[in-house]
């Protein structure tokens, strides 16, 4: 049949242009994971590229749960999460699997409000409102942090994830801290059983959603209610003191953090007078026995590259880099991957 | 004897009227969705489908000048994959069901496509996951292929045996009066006559993969460079564009509205451009 | 050849058509009949290899909750207490909705497209139906975020609520992204599939119909529903059928409007949650082993539901009067 003899013949050139395997110079590096760090993952491998032509870093943000799950089966070269891995899961790898923790970032109490005045809140508000106790603005319990703003008698509409992430990871594992009720009743997860609240997509969703609805509060990561120019409230940290969030004090939480050996672990609630209490890093993961000696090799000397140059550019793009006493550890467990 | 009109003619005159008045009102219903997504896309994106967008890479936030070059090219290998699986299993599988077999295991086929129809695309990304990716240890562009070749087949299955089963018996009866094996009947008479409606639902099937995000996830990956060999992950113009769309940087976001503007209207072109190739050349029915 | 055939003769002639008239088997012939079955029966490996995935992905999850699974509405990761019964029900609500809106709509246009329009505005509107269906999901969920979701918050919603709130369908607050909201976005994307295959279905439909209906002095409207759409109803059917396996597994679009919050509720305007809603949202982040099991058996479930509800039209379907012939007769 004519009709499909001609377009028989474009499939077929097409196919054939695909299929030329031109063994190009460049190696190519897999990633996979986290959605958080991905904007300054991309800048640091575009920029490496200028440092080494020969190797290309191919990450792409499926999720932390994604980018574990991925490492795991070893479909990738380097996995990247935005919470720590389970003993559990540990135990499943084929190989001993590094933590290395790049940078860290806040989760953000975000809202919409008329005049979006600036508020203040703590663990006791916001345990409550998302517990579902706390249902109106002008609630005693928030008016009292805040007595400088008329609140509205308005009903507060609560917004939090409903896909699996490291921010809700974040955010439940300082609600669980803070909050026993809310750790009986709900937990620490990328996913939870939310007692109350309408749930949107991705930051990006919940952004949109209480941009849209007048009465709203949510968490996002800060990023994201920088860019959509959203109000952001301060919270009170462990030490009594209202820290908003910023890279100052997401960067004092990360220093008066206690950090482990195997770097597994959270910022939550940090200690000290400047920290913010809802802030947490984004890893990644590599095997400390490379299976591919060149891959590994162009892998050791990113990592390296990433933990010195890299950290100076996580600023400019709105993320905490690691005290210095943290780069040095962790570029010493670098140093302990095998080739 | 004088011709006499039927009573109610009037009423039934109106009822035709407004028939066609809602009809028409209908029509305009189905496409207002799409010039609202059209203008919002064209408002929010046409200012970055510019020449940088058609031949650069992407680059990071911050830096000017990005593109999506290798999502379109990636796209375009992944549905050239997608068609050599699809389109042969789809319409040879929708004649069999149309000219052969029996009542009984027709209508359990059929009802199987049906069923394959209904599986979110999110399945067949993991199914082929486990099948390819897994086993071989790595995304590819072949896996990212086949997981939209296989939505592809219930689809044009039904459309094929559909518009088959139209062909008017007289076509098939002609022809082979006049000595034409069955086989050749079928694909000569029956499928040229049919043609027309067989490329309305390869083009359905295309456009509907075309735009998928969910089974490209764990199957071609993404990539933002160039793929040279089809075993490696591989670029796509709908991972790109929600992968932008969900950022929280204003750039990005343009950049996906521009990608979508291109992905819609590439289509679109792909359909004109068929309609053109094969008009007069099948004798339509109406 | 008149064209006078009843059913019975109708039904009959297949049949006739292929054991009588068709030559004494050549190689060719047999050839292509094999070919063209093997390829048929590609669907039923799909489905198999479909079935054994789901069910190989979730023998833990469904030894662990039985049957409970399904009439549970629990969902609780961190307790890993699964059920599926919200998901199930928004799946068929939200289907249900955008089928009330979709096929009405869509057959509507198609009669349009093929019996009353001008000619020269038929294939221009055609290819603007096919554009619709090219829209990424993804796309779509961000627009009905940004665009649909505030206008119908701001405008229909009040007014459903002012006519209907009366019913327990369309009581309490608005929030804007609800289950009405997915139900809509989810007919918008099943328009153009339902229209352009019913399109070319009654577009196949011989002129010799149209032609007798009018020498009996039909109206427009008349020749078109007598003539044209009973001929075409098993073919419409099918066409329908189509739109709602799209439906049933339409995801990214709807996860952005619907609300995503796993409730049963009678008042559309609350937020929902459906079967493949579910799947998109937490497969990629799922930690746990028995997690990722329950996802897997919300998609077993899924396929179940599907798998019914299409055995429900097919039943609806034989119980349709027989008039109209799957084959045209000349």
């Amino acid at each position: 049949m004519k009709s499909f003899r001609f377009a028989d013949k474009i499939f077929a050139v097409v196919l054939l242009g695909g299929v030329s395997a031109t063994a190009s110079a460049q190696m190519m590096i897999n990633g996979a994971g986290a959605t958080f760090p991905y904007p300054i993952y991309s800048k640091w491998f575009d920029e490496y590229a200028k440092v080494d032509p020969s190797v290309r870093f191919n990450y792409q943000s499926i999720g932390s749960g994604g980018g574990q799950k991925q490492i795991l089966a070893q479909t990738v070269d380097f996995g990247a999460s935005d919470g720590p891995m389970s003993d559990e899961n540990l135990s499943k790898a084929p190989g001993k699997l590094l933590h290395i923790p790049t940078v860290a970032g806040a989760d953000v109490v975000a809202y919409n409000l008329a005049g979006n005045p600036a508020l203040k809140f703590d663990a006791d508000t916001i345990a409550g409102i998302f517990l579902g106790q706390i249902k109106k603005w002008n609630d005693p319990k928030i008016t009292a942090l805040n007595s400088g703003v008329t609140l509205p008698d308005q009903e507060i509409v609560v917004v939090h994830r409903s896909d699996g992430s490291g921010t809700t990871y974040i955010w439940t594992d300082y609600l669980s801290k803070i909050s026993p009720e809310w750790k009986t009743k709900v937990g620490t997860n990328t996913s939870v059983n939310w007692p109350t609240g309408i749930g949107g997509k991705g930051n990006e969703g919940v952004a949109g959603q209480i941009k849209q609805t007048p009465g709203a509060l949510g968490y996002v990561e800060l990023i994201y209610a920088i860019q959509n120019k959203m109000p952001y409230g301060e919270v009170k940290n462990s030490a009594g003191n209202f820290a908003k969030p910023s890279i100052e004090s997401i960067t004092a939480a990360l220093a008066a953090a206690d950090i482990p050996d195997d770097f597994r672990f959270s910022i939550t609630n940090a200690p000290g007078p400047d920290a913010y209490p809802i802030a947490g890093a984004t890893w990644l993961l590599v095997y400390e026995q490379q299976k591919d000696a060149a891959k590994g090799k162009k892998l050791v000397e990113f990592l390296k590259w990433a933990a010195k140059d890299g950290e100076k550019m996580a600023k400019d793009l709105q993320y905490a880099p690691l005290p210095e006493s943290l780069q040095q550890r962790v570029l010493k467990r670098i140093e302990e991957i095998k080739i | 004897m004088h011709l006499q009109r039927a009573d109610n003619h009037i009423w039934r005159k109106a009822k035709s009227g407004l028939a066609s008045t809602v009809a028409f009102l209908s029509a305009l219903l189905v496409i207002a969705p799409l010039g609202l997504v059209f203008f919002h896309l064209l408002a929010n994106g046409a200012s970055s489908v510019n020449w940088d967008f058609f031949t650069k890479l992407p680059t990071p936030v911050g830096v000017a000048g990005g593109g999506m070059v290798n999502a379109i090219v990636g796209s375009l290998k992944l549905l050239a994959l997608a068609a050599a699986i699809g389109i042969p299993v789809g319409v040879l599988g929708g004649v069999y069901l149309a000219e052969y077999g029996s009542a009984r295991v027709n209508s359990l086929l059929r009802f199987v496509a049906d069923v394959l129809n209904g599986v979110p695309s999110i399945t067949w990304g993991v199914v082929v996951y486990g099948l390819v990716v897994l086993r071989f240890k790595g995304f590819s562009a072949y896996a990212g292929g086949l997981a939209l070749g296989l939505i592809m087949i219930p689809l044009i299955i039904r459309t094929t045996e559909e518009v088959i089963l139209l062909v008017p018996n007289g076509y098939r009866e002609a022809a082979l009066a006049l000595g034409v094996s069955r086989w050749k009947t079928i694909v000569h008479v029956v499928m040229k006559t049919a043609s027309k409606g067989i490329i309305t639902g390869i083009l359905l099937a295309l456009a509907r993969v075309g735009g998928e995000t969910a089974p490209l996830l764990f199957t071609a990956f993404g990539n933002r460079f160039w793929n040279h060999n089809l075993a490696e992950p591989i670029a796509a113009l709908p991972l790109q564009i929600f992968t932008y769309a969900i950022s929280p940087y204003d750039d990005w976001h343009r950049q996906a509205w521009a990608g979508a503007l291109v992905l819609v209207t590439g289509i679109f072109c792909v359909n004109v451009l068929v309609r053109i190739l094969t008009r007069g050349r099948t004798a339509s029915v109406v | 050849m008149n064209a006078t055939t009843g059913p019975a003769i109708a039904a009959v002639e297949p049949q006739i058509a292929r054991h009588a008239i068709a030559p004494p088997s050549r190689f060719g012939d047999k050839a292509f009949e094999w070919l063209t079955l093997a390829m048929a029966l590609a669907v039923v490996v799909l489905v198999v290899l479909l079935g054994w995935e789901l069910w190989g992905g979730s023998s833990l999850a469904i030894r662990k909750f039985g049957f409970h699974f399904l009439t549970t509405s629990t969902w609780d990761p961190v307790a890993e207490q699964f059920g599926a019964l919200s998901f199930i029900y928004g799946t068929l609500i939200s289907s249900l909705i955008a089928l009330l809106i979709a096929v009405p709509l869509s057959i509507a246009t198609a009669a349009y497209l093929t019996e009353l329009a001008p000619l020269w505005i038929r294939q221009p509107l055609v290819s603007l139906i096919e554009m619709l269906a090219a829209i990424p999901s993804v796309i779509l969920g961000l627009w009905g975020i940004f665009v649909m979701i505030p206008w119908l918050r701001d405008y229909p919603f009040p007014l459903l609520k002012r006519l209907f709130g009366w019913t327990p369908f369309f009581t309490g607050p608005i929030y804007g992204t609800s289950m009405l909201a997915g139900g809509i976005i989810i007919a918008i994307m099943i328009l153009p599939i339902i229209t352009s295959v019913s399109r070319e279905i009654l577009r196949s439909v011989p002129n010799l119909q149209r032609e007798a209906a009018y020498a009996l002095g039909a109206t427009r409207w008349e020749a078109t529903r007598i003539a044209v759409l009973s001929y075409a109803k098993k073919g419409l059917f099918g066409a329908v059928i189509l739109g709602l396996g799209r439906a049933l597994g339409e995801t990214m679009a709807v996860t952005m409007v619907i609300g995503n919050t796993p409730q049963i509720a009678a008042s559309l305007f609350k937020p929902g949650y459906t079967l493949a809603s579910v799947i998109a949202n937490e497969f990629t982040e799922a930690t746990t082993d028995m997690y990722l099991q329950a996802l897997f058996e919300i998609g077993l479930v899924l396929f179940g539901t599907t798998i019914l509800a299409n055995l429900l039209a097919q039943l609806l379907l034989q119980t349709m009067s027989t008039t109209s012939t799957t084959r045209a007769v000349q």
